[in-house]
């Protein structure tokens, strides 16, 4: 039933302005994919030309090896889930989610008895006959989503679905999407522009910007090891420095940063590291120090925030402003000196890049 | 707990209400009076000048044309104003903005002059029938109405949900008929009874348009009244009235006007 999607190399516009550039992107089967970034980055509109309702200007798409780009939307066989719900206003609950089997030409018997299962199955039995007028957000979200989901789609693809619902409705929700959609082992393709959703829910995550695909990785990859410098500020490193190898040493390299400031790295901790790199290391993985003798960055401390769990220091040093963080048993003070300790478990390093 | 209302706020209420209802009163009063002419308060309660309508012909005869007409339009007008509505709220990102005041342009143009217009433009050049001008007349008059009314209750219609259906397997004109139709049909209503209302109604351009041996309601009214002055113009009124109501119920009957209230 369920079947992987191919995307290959779509570009797409608006009239005569290019929302997509040259995407490309596999989802295997069974697995779910989000894709993640920014407002106006392209994630509707790649959706939109997975569903048929957007042609392409060049690509194509493939649904379990069939050629889909010139099938029209109705004939895709795709269940779709939206933001704003869509549910028809003038069906009960059971009539929104039995209307695609109706297209299906189900017997109305084996309908009835499947949206039935189908409801017992998000929960809503007993809301069969209401209108959706008169459900609440996380209920319409459950209708729309049993609605896409009864017709046993080979692929699935939600486009913020929950994004009109209060926090803690989210989270749970979620966890339901994902039981759901692993129960079924239905392909996925997961829109929204909260990383923890995505990275929560996915197998793999699309980092989108400017109508391309910046990383496509696990969320553990993302996370820790973020292959640009566009993706390692989306993930949370605030800090990036640009570096250039002065000396190799066997398993040990020296880099120097502007303003003449040189550490030195495992090469044990980073793998290979090119001759011109970029160190990025989250607040966490930088250590404010008051222990001037020690290896890092000279910095002179500027504000001080309280975390909870550390203390931030805004950081000017040579090698341009830093976030750091000092242990909360002993708090520095601002305009004092001190060293900046990357953690080499905390900092990955990025390819210089030419753009 | 009751809530005190300014004095001046309930007489003003009752100005209006006496303002919307009194010629009503006035036209019914006069039209149920046992006199030769018109008069009110009426003098001798009487339904002689009903049954006077149906002993002339030409308001026997007019009274079905006008019906004919006003479905007729209304319904072409509903075919055309529909879809064009549709197109117009659903495509409006891409089409030129002036598309949809082309629609609405009719309404500007005096009906005298559209009347006459097509007097002399399509009636006398093509020579076409007097009853098909009409129907033609009126259909451009009040599609402007439809076109509007659609159009104002497809602007709270949210195209994802068309979209949503699409996805379910729903060819395009399928979901049309299935789920756009049914979520506008208080518009479509009421663009009905308000079409309908406009022509059977409509005496600037029938004016033009009637000839010899075809007229409209309205129209044969007027030529009563240069001769007679007795209530008949009263009668034939609330006949108008009475035949709207009749309209507007079994289209609510058949379609549902309980739609309009939400
Ligand atoms: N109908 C349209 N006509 C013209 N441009 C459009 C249209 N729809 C979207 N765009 C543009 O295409 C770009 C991508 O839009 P898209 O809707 O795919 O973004 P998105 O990633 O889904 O954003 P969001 O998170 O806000 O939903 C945006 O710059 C947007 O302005
Ligand atoms: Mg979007």
């Amino acid at each position: 039933m369920t079947k992987a999607l191919s995307i290959q190399s779509i570009t797409a516009h608006y009239g005569t302005t290019k929302v997509l550039e040259d995407l490309s992107l596999e989802v295997a089967e069974g697995e779910l994919v989000s894709l993640l970034g920014a407002s106006g980055c392209g994630k509707t509109t790649t959706l939109r030309l997975v569903a048929g309702f957007l042609q392409p200007t060049s690509g194509r798409i493939q649904l379990g090896g069939v050629d889909l780009t010139r099938l029209p939307a109705h004939r895709r066989d795709i269940g779709l889930v939206f933001q704003n719900y869509a549910l028809f206003p003038h069906m009960s609950v059971a009539d929104n989610v039995g209307f695609g089997l109706k297209q299906r030409g189900v017997a109305p018997a084996e309908k009835t008895k499947r949206v039935a299962a189908m409801l017992e199955r998000v929960g809503l039995a007993h809301l069969a006959s209401r209108l959706p007028g008169e459900l609440s957000g996380g209920q319409k979200q459950r209708v729309a989503l049993a609605r896409a989901l009864v017709i046993e789609p080979p692929l699935l693809m939600f486009d913020e679905p929950l994004s009109n619902l209060d926090a803690k409705l989210r989270v749970d929700m979620r966890v339901e999407i994902r039981q759901l959609q692993r129960a079924n082992g239905t392909t996925s393709v997961y829109v929204t522009h909260d990383q923890e959703e995505a990275f929560s829910i996915s197998d793999r995550v699309a980092i989108m910007h400017a109508g391309r695909i910046m990383q496509l990785d696990t969320p553990e990859t993302l996370y820790q090891r973020p292959a640009n410098a566009f993706v390692a500020r989306f993930v949370g490193f605030e800090n990036l420095i640009p570096m250039r190898v002065v000396e190799r040493d066997g398993a040990k390299i020296t880099a120097e940063a502007a303003g003449g400031v040189r550490l030195t790295l495992g090469l044990e901790q980073f793998g290979a590291i090119p001759d011109s790199f970029t160190l990025a290391c989250r607040a966490d993985g930088l250590v404010a120090s008051p222990d001037l003798a020690m290896e890092g960055i000279p910095a002179t401390l500027g504000l001080r925030t309280y975390l909870g769990r550390a203390y931030q220091y805004q950081c000017d040093t040579p090698a341009g402003p830093l976030l750091a963080n000092g242990p909360l048993t002993r708090p520095l003070e601002m305009g004092g000196q001190a060293k900046l300790v990357p953690v080499p478990e905390q900092c990955t390093i990025l390819a210089a890049e030419t753009a | 707990m009751t809530q005190k209302l300014h004095p001046a706020l309930i007489g003003f209420t009752v100005l209006v209400f006496i303002f919307l209802i009194g010629p009503l009163i006035i036209v019914v009063g006069s039209a149920l009076s046992d006199t030769t002419h018109l008069t009110f308060p009426p003098q001798g309660l009487s339904l002689r000048w009903f049954a006077n309508i149906f002993e002339i012909a030409a308001f026997r005869r007019t009274i079905i044309t006008s019906l004919q007409i006003a479905f007729l339009s209304t319904f072409i007008a509903l075919l055309i104003g529909i879809p064009a509505a549709y197109a117009l709220n659903r495509y409006r990102i891409q089409l030129p903005g002036w598309l949809a005041t082309l629609f609405v342009l009719p309404v500007l143009v005096p009906e005298l002059v559209l009347g006459f217009a097509l007097l002399k433009n399509v009636a006398v050049q093509f020579n076409t029938p007097i009853f098909l001008t009409l129907v033609f007349g009126h259909s451009l008059l009040v599609l402007p109405y439809v076109v509007r009314v659609i159009s104002a209750s497809l602007a709270s219609f949210d195209f994802s949900v068309e979209e949503a259906a699409i996805s379910l397997g729903a060819p395009p004109l399928r979901t049309f008929f299935t789920i756009l139709l049914p979520n506008v049909r208080s518009g479509v209503i009421a663009a009905f009874i308000l079409a309908f209302i406009t022509s059977i109604n409509d005496v600037s351009i029938s004016i033009f348009l009637t000839g010899p041996g075809i007229s409209t309601l309205p129209i044969q009214l007027l030529a009563h009244m240069e001769q007679f002055f007795d209530p008949t113009v009263a009668s034939v009124s609330v006949l108008l009235m009475v035949l709207t109501v009749g309209v507007m119920a079994i289209v609510e009957r058949t379609l549902g006007l309980t739609f309009l209230a939400k």
